[in-house]
């Protein structure tokens, strides 16, 4: 039996199906981050830190030798939690169509947000940078006017050419920015995020978590999210009612090149 | 250059299970490498030819059962069956057949994936429609 401990949840095998392909077509939209930065792992859920290679001095335990310790990035757990109705799950079972999942979507946009948070703005209490924080380039003001996005993604792209980190790149935007820049069409209707997308030539991605918008390098070797248990539901209780589960994942964040990125702020 | 492991679009299948299928590519080649070995060792009348050809053989003896064991960690159910057959003595499609049965019947009954890890399989999304 897995941590998860999904086999004391009464919960059939059709239904858990059911809830792990809704956990994925929510999570998949959301999860900007993957779709930008390099990923390792799964590890497994005894995975507990990740080696930097680096070293920090030591007192010596007695004289004549000499000490270092080994610096690691340890690993950090998301957990979110939510509860389904055993009303729906027994309608599930019954083959309902329209099974009221809402609390399992939050809990995936919810964890799915606080992922692209970690990587884009870091997470002090966990010891990680996020790639605004890491970027070695001026961060530059994004703003609410569209019409100079592309001036502004041109610029980020120039500052990273400069220092001769080439493309393609990708370009994370906060849902603020994506909405204006879907909402907004160019001189001759021609759609802004397509002419964002030629600038960048790689992807451009809606992320929630973000503030502002990032353009950071896609030729790999920059960013590296390292899993231990990849996302994954568990059960944690139930009543007459409700089963309690949550979404969980374990995983460490470091930026390689602080060069290769540069952030836009709102 | 071809990409004959997927069968599906590589762009919809997650990172977890394109690995798999690498590794599982990986596995075939090293399998009809140790046939043709044995194959050329076997019409092979120069000693020393023979004795090279046996150590490069071994190479893809341990490449082999590294790729299978990677495999075997990735797939419980598999590996589960796996335990079942290998490294037993006695009649080898009896135990694939109880094994088979105990492993199935266990995992279905728990409501385990009968495939990969019991995570979401989401992994990386580098590539993946925007």
């Amino acid at each position: 039996m897995s941590h998860l401990l999904r086999e004391h949840a009464p919960i059939t095998e059709a239904t858990w199906r059911m809830i792990d392909e809704e956990a994925r077509e929510r999570l998949r939209p959301a999860l900007a981050a993957r779709k930008l930065v390099d990923f390792g792992g799964p590890h497994g859920w005894t995975y507990s830190a990740t080696s930097l290679g680096r070293t920090d001095p030591l007192s010596a335990p007695v004289d004549g030798v000499t000490a270092l310790q080994r610096r690691v990035l340890p690993v950090a757990e998301l957990r979110g939690p939510f509860a389904l109705a055993r009303d729906e799950l027994r309608a599930a079972d019954r083959g309902a169509a329209d099974v009221d999942l809402h609390p399992l979507d939050e809990a995936a946009l919810r964890i799915a947000t606080a992922e692209n948070a970690v990587v884009f703005h870091g997470w002090a209490a966990a010891g990680v940078t996020g790639i605004a924080q890491a970027a070695a380039h001026d961060a530059i003001p994004l703003g609410e006017d569209c019409s100079l996005y592309p001036r502004h993604v041109a610029h980020a792209v120039e500052a990273l050419l400069r220092v001769g980190v080439d493309g393609p790149y990708g370009l994370a935007l906060g849902p603020a920015a994506y909405t204006r820049v879907l909402e907004t069409t160019e001189h001759g209707g021609y759609p802004l995020l397509d002419h964002l997308r030629k600038i960048i030539g790689g992807p451009l991605v809606w992320a929630p978590g973000v503030q502002g918008a990032l353009v950071v390098s896609q030729r790999g070797g920059d960013f590296l999210l390292e899993t231990g248990e990849d996302l994954s539901i568990g059960y944690d209780a139930h009543n007459a009612d409700a089963v309690e589960l949550y979404l969980l994942e374990s995983f460490t964040f470091r930026v390689v090149t602080p060069e290769a990125a540069v952030a836009l702020t709102p | 250059m071809g990409f004959d492991q997927y069968h599906e679009p590589a762009h919809e299948l997650p990172g977890e299970t394109r690995t798999f299928a690498r590794l599982c590519a990986s596995l075939t080649e090293e399998a009809e490498a140790i046939g043709w070995y044995e194959q050329r060792i076997a019409v092979e009348p120069d000693r020393d030819a023979r004795a090279i050809m046996r150590d490069a053989q071994g190479e893809e003896f341990k490449h082999f059962a590294m790729d299978l064991e990677f495999l075997l960690r990735r797939s419980p159910l598999w590996r589960e069956i796996a335990q079942g057959i290998l490294f037993q003595e006695g009649d080898i499609v009896e135990h694939g057949e109880e094994a088979e049965e105990e492993a199935v019947e266990e995992a279905a009954a728990r409501g385990a994936p009968l495939v990969g890890t019991t995570s979401l399989g989401i992994g990386s999304l580098k590539g993946a429609p925007t």
